[in-house]
């Protein structure tokens, strides 16, 4: 009965990628703590582990209000879409060999596809809230992914080229013999600056931006809908995180261990990263940002496309 | 500063305009000061800012003094309110001081705006508390006090004190009257609602805004994110500390002083006594002297290391402030281990300071001296070096050495134009002369500049207080004048009934300090803090002026943000480095 393993796994598939995400905040705030010389949550439960169980309830607990001078329909609209977009594009993520929800052949694709709605969330919940603050941020984001969703797509096509697959599976599959990131290593960084900006953390935290625009697009959010902002940025982070594992660094594949195992290594390593970014870096402005992204990322990730093409196709 | 340069411009002046229109005024401070009537006013300026050798360029100060109780007025021309002018000469290396008297019924005075655009919040702040009119002003509103406010706070006839005001209340149409007056409006300012092509947004930063480091309110018209214009409000942090120095004895006014530029802390106290000590004519034993130089260089660092954290932290860069915070946290335990507080050590006194070092106190300045340098190699790494950084402060809100003298800043920011002028080395109070210390500066007066010059600054202060360490004179740490407060106890105290009393007098009312006026400046964390005291003969001030570097170094926002991006703003805002209790006092 095959269709009580797809829902199996789809329930598995959403019970830990959330409860990862909001495990990310404890390790976050640990993290960057142990970074910047403090202890971070250290005090409920052991280690400050059951911190996330409090913050949770707190965000449950709050009152959620909705302000009178907003879109209601829109606003209440705009969290619920960061949330969707980014557990969709976790159906066609494989953790290990037959460890999927759906292993599509158009896999990259949707995921990209995914990511590119994800927007809306932030561009709408900044408009519908109706503050300057709010009004500001939507349009910073706008502009930015703008911006970065081009070459985020075209930095990847290096690595479909070399595979000649959109499917994330296969990807992994034809790293058996070297991880891409040596061959695609311009790639990579594309891919990873992309990331960052795709997932609005720092350096690219610029549409909520604190010292400059209070919280941005998510100024006027409170309770479960600010939650559900903020559980999206970190599910947003593990698939990036997991991304750049399954598309440069051979995903599950490693001597040893169990391939899931190996998956979520390399995975959470790639998620430390994000957050030694956040604290070690400053934030760009946002037409430098821009003019960063169109003149020097893309024509890059364009070279990145020929010169992989020609390579591909002179080796046939 | 002699007394032929002193006579040399008052007889420059009283050949030009009439012995008549320049009344000398001699001051316990050897400021060149004269009285000059209210018709001669903008030209005797305007001499004295254009056409003299050696112009005074900067307007350092204007504010006013209501003489309707003032007993001691030897000499000096009838007047119901004075409005003084200080003036600051680069080359002279001398200020000026002008008078000018004016009557009851007749409260008004010609702008000065048009000659010294600075002096647009100097006259709102004269109007603000004196009810002084200036006539052409571009925009004569209240500065510090709600535009609600009955009365001008600094007249002698206003109250002091809540209790003396009856009970406050706040019914409903009193809030909803106050809020409706906080309204802005664009009109007022002379500001447009909308261009040929584009309807502008009113953007309110503040009060409460996460980058402002404190409660100042801007209000930004923005072309999509670009600044057109800005109006920085300010009088949220306002507390009425000029009119607490005509409440406080001269000693107990010290502590109120630890809290203008609360992050200075005992520097504050250094620039009020340094005007008191001129009065008074003390000169502290050495040893008071360096103890006083070694404190303040520790707050100059102190305060540079929040500044520092928090100017990252506005560009978005998360960590640095906790670790500049934790190497404050260092130079606070040397304060507390001396003081026995921290932000607000009320530690100076007139004459010297209130207890000697405590044992142990060279140990502990020369493992900081020995621990902050590597971390600021670290820093430089991290911050100053980092190219996003750079990225975002490099040709950013730059002024020019001339805009920053027409402006009335000093301090690092002037610096950080090119033009090395401290006071610490221009007219050296307390015993700076003694030690060798280098003023970093740079060129081109951005943000990144004032960032380079005031990290500089913090080893040049290390470097002072190791002299400082190495030097340590023995003595006293408080003069033994009469008028030191409070006295020390000397062995004869308790012997005659003469030295009984007047210790007695000096510990309970404080010392009465002689009648006379004296500006007191020093260089201070963020720039040049004055205090210009005016003593009527009695145990407390009769006027606390105090001149605050972040007051016009906050004027000049509007000119270093037009044209430049929101983000940009927050940049220039964490480079200027001022604090909200400083600007407001």
């Amino acid at each position: 009965m095959p269709w009580v393993i797809h829902i199996v796994t789809v329930v598995v598939v959403l019970f830990v990628v959330l409860n990862l995400a909001a495990g990310l905040i404890w390790v976050e705030r640990r993290l960057l703590a142990l970074w910047q010389d403090r202890y971070g949550p250290n005090r409920v439960g052991p280690f400050g582990l059951l911190q996330v169980a409090a913050d949770t309830i707190k965000l449950f607990f709050k009152e959620d209000w909705v302000p009178p001078f907003a879109d209601k329909p829109v606003f209440i609209l705009a969290p619920a879409i960061v949330m969707l977009t980014v557990l969709m594009s976790f159906t066609v993520i494989p953790f290990a060999p037959g460890i999927a929800v759906s292993d599509l052949n158009i896999g990259l694709l949707f995921v990209l596809a995914m990511s590119s709605l994800g927007v809306y969330s932030v561009v709408l919940g900044g408009w519908a809230s109706d503050n300057k603050y709010s009004l500001l941020g939507g349009l910073r984001a706008a502009a930015q992914m703008l911006s970065y969703e081009v070459f985020m797509g075209l930095a990847l096509m290096g690595v479909v080229i070399m595979v000649g697959s959109f499917s994330l599976s296969a990807i992994v599959e034809a790293q058996q013999k070297i991880w891409f990131v040596i061959p695609q290593f311009l790639g990579f960084i594309l891919f990873l600056i992309a990331g960052v900006a795709e997932t609005r953390r720092l350096p690219f935290d610029i549409p909520e931006a604190e010292s400059e625009l209070v919280a941005g697009f998510h100024s006027e959010y409170s309770g479960m809908k600010f939650g559900m902002f903020f559980i999206g940025e970190y599910v947003g982070v593990v698939l990036i995180s997991a991304l750049i594992t399954l598309l440069f660094f051979g995903g599950w594949l490693g001597p040893g261990l169990p391939p899931l195992l190996w998956f979520i290594i390399k995975t959470f390593a790639f998620i430390c990263f994000f957050i030694l970014l956040r604290a070690g870096l400053p934030r760009p402005r946002f037409d430098q940002l821009m003019s960063w992204g169109w003149k020097i990322m893309l024509p890059l990730a364009l070279a990145n496309i020929l010169v992989t093409g020609a390579v591909v196709l002179w080796a046939r | 500063m002699n007394a032929t340069a002193t006579a040399a411009i008052l007889d420059d002046l009283a050949e030009k305009f009439g012995a008549d229109s320049i009344v000398a005024q001699p001051a316990r401070d050897a400021i060149p000061a004269f009285w000059t009537p209210r018709e001669k006013l903008t030209e005797v300026l305007r001499y004295l800012k254009t056409e003299v050798s050696g112009p005074y360029r900067m307007l350092y100060d204007l504010t006013a003094i209501d003489e309707r109780v003032r007993t001691h007025r030897d000499g000096q021309p009838p007047s119901d309110f004075s409005l003084v002018y200080h003036l600051l000469s680069f080359d002279r290396n001398e200020f000026l001081r002008i008078k000018v008297a004016l009557k009851s019924g007749d409260l008004h005075a010609p702008t000065i705006t048009g000659l010294w655009p600075a002096a647009n919040w100097y006259e709102r702040e004269v109007w603000d508390m004196f009810g002084i009119v200036f006539d052409g002003h571009p925009h004569l509103a209240r500065i510090l006090m709600p535009r609600t406010w009955v009365g001008h706070p600094l007249r002698k006839d206003h109250p002091a004190r809540a209790t003396e005001m009856g009970p406050f209340q706040l019914p409903d149409e009193k809030q909803d009257a106050e809020q409706e007056a906080l309204r802005f409006r664009p009109e007022e300012w002379g500001m447009k609602r909308s261009s040929e092509d584009t309807d502008f947004i009113f953007l309110n930063i503040g009060p409460q805004h996460p980058g402002t480091h404190g409660v100042l309110r801007i209000i930004l018209q923005l072309d999509g994110e670009e600044i057109v214009d800005c109006v920085p409000e300010i009088g949220f942090h306002h507390r009425g500390a000029e009119k607490m120095g005509e409440r406080q004895t001269w000693h107990t006014f010290i502590p109120y002083t630890d809290r203008i530029d609360y992050l200075g802390g005992v520097m504050n106290n250094l620039a009020y006594l340094t005007a008191i000590e001129k009065l008074a004519g003390i000169t502290p034993p050495p040893r008071a002297q360096v103890i006083r130089v070694m404190l303040s260089e520790l707050f100059r660092i102190i305060s540079h290391l929040v500044w520092y954290g928090t100017f990252a932290q506005d560009v978005g860069q998360l960590s640095p402030v906790f670790f500049t915070f934790n190497d404050r946290e260092r130079a606070f335990e040397i304060i507390e281990a001396v003081c026995g507080a921290r932000m607000h050590p009320n530690w100076f006194r007139i004459g010297g300071v209130a207890q000697d070092l405590p044992k142990g106190w060279e140990t502990m300045i020369r493992d900081f001296v020995k621990y902050l340098p590597p971390r600021l190699v670290e820093y430089d790494k991290e911050i100053m070096r980092n190219r996003i950084f750079k990225a975002r402060t490099k040709g950013i809100g730059a002024y020019t050495v001339d805009e920053c003298i027409e402006w009335g800043v000093t301090g690092p920011n002037l610096r950080a134009c090119g033009y090395e002028w401290d006071f610490r080395k221009k007219q050296p109070y307390s015993v700076y002369d003694q030690f060798e210390f280098d003023i970093p500066t740079a060129q081109h007066g951005d943000c990144y500049d004032r960032a380079v010059v005031r990290v500089e600054e913090m080893r040049q202060s290390l470097r002072i207080i190791e002299q400082c360490v190495e030097q340590m004179p023995g003595g006293s740490y408080k003069s033994l004048q009469p008028l030191a407060a409070p006295p020390l106890k000397p062995d004869n105290t308790m012997h005659d009934i003469e030295t009984l009393i007047n210790h007695f007098l000096g510990v309970s009312w404080g010392p009465v300090i002689p009648p006379g006026e004296a500006l007191g400046t020093i260089e201070a964390t963020k720039g040049n803090n004055g205090y210009y005291l005016v003593s009527d003969g009695s145990t407390v001030s009769y006027r606390t002026r105090i001149r605050t570097p972040s007051f016009p170094h906050m004027q000049t926002l509007p000119n270093l943000s037009r044209g430049m991006l929101v983000s940009d703003l927050l940049a220039i805002l964490g480079s200027i480095d001022f604090v909200l209790a400083d600007i407001d006092r």
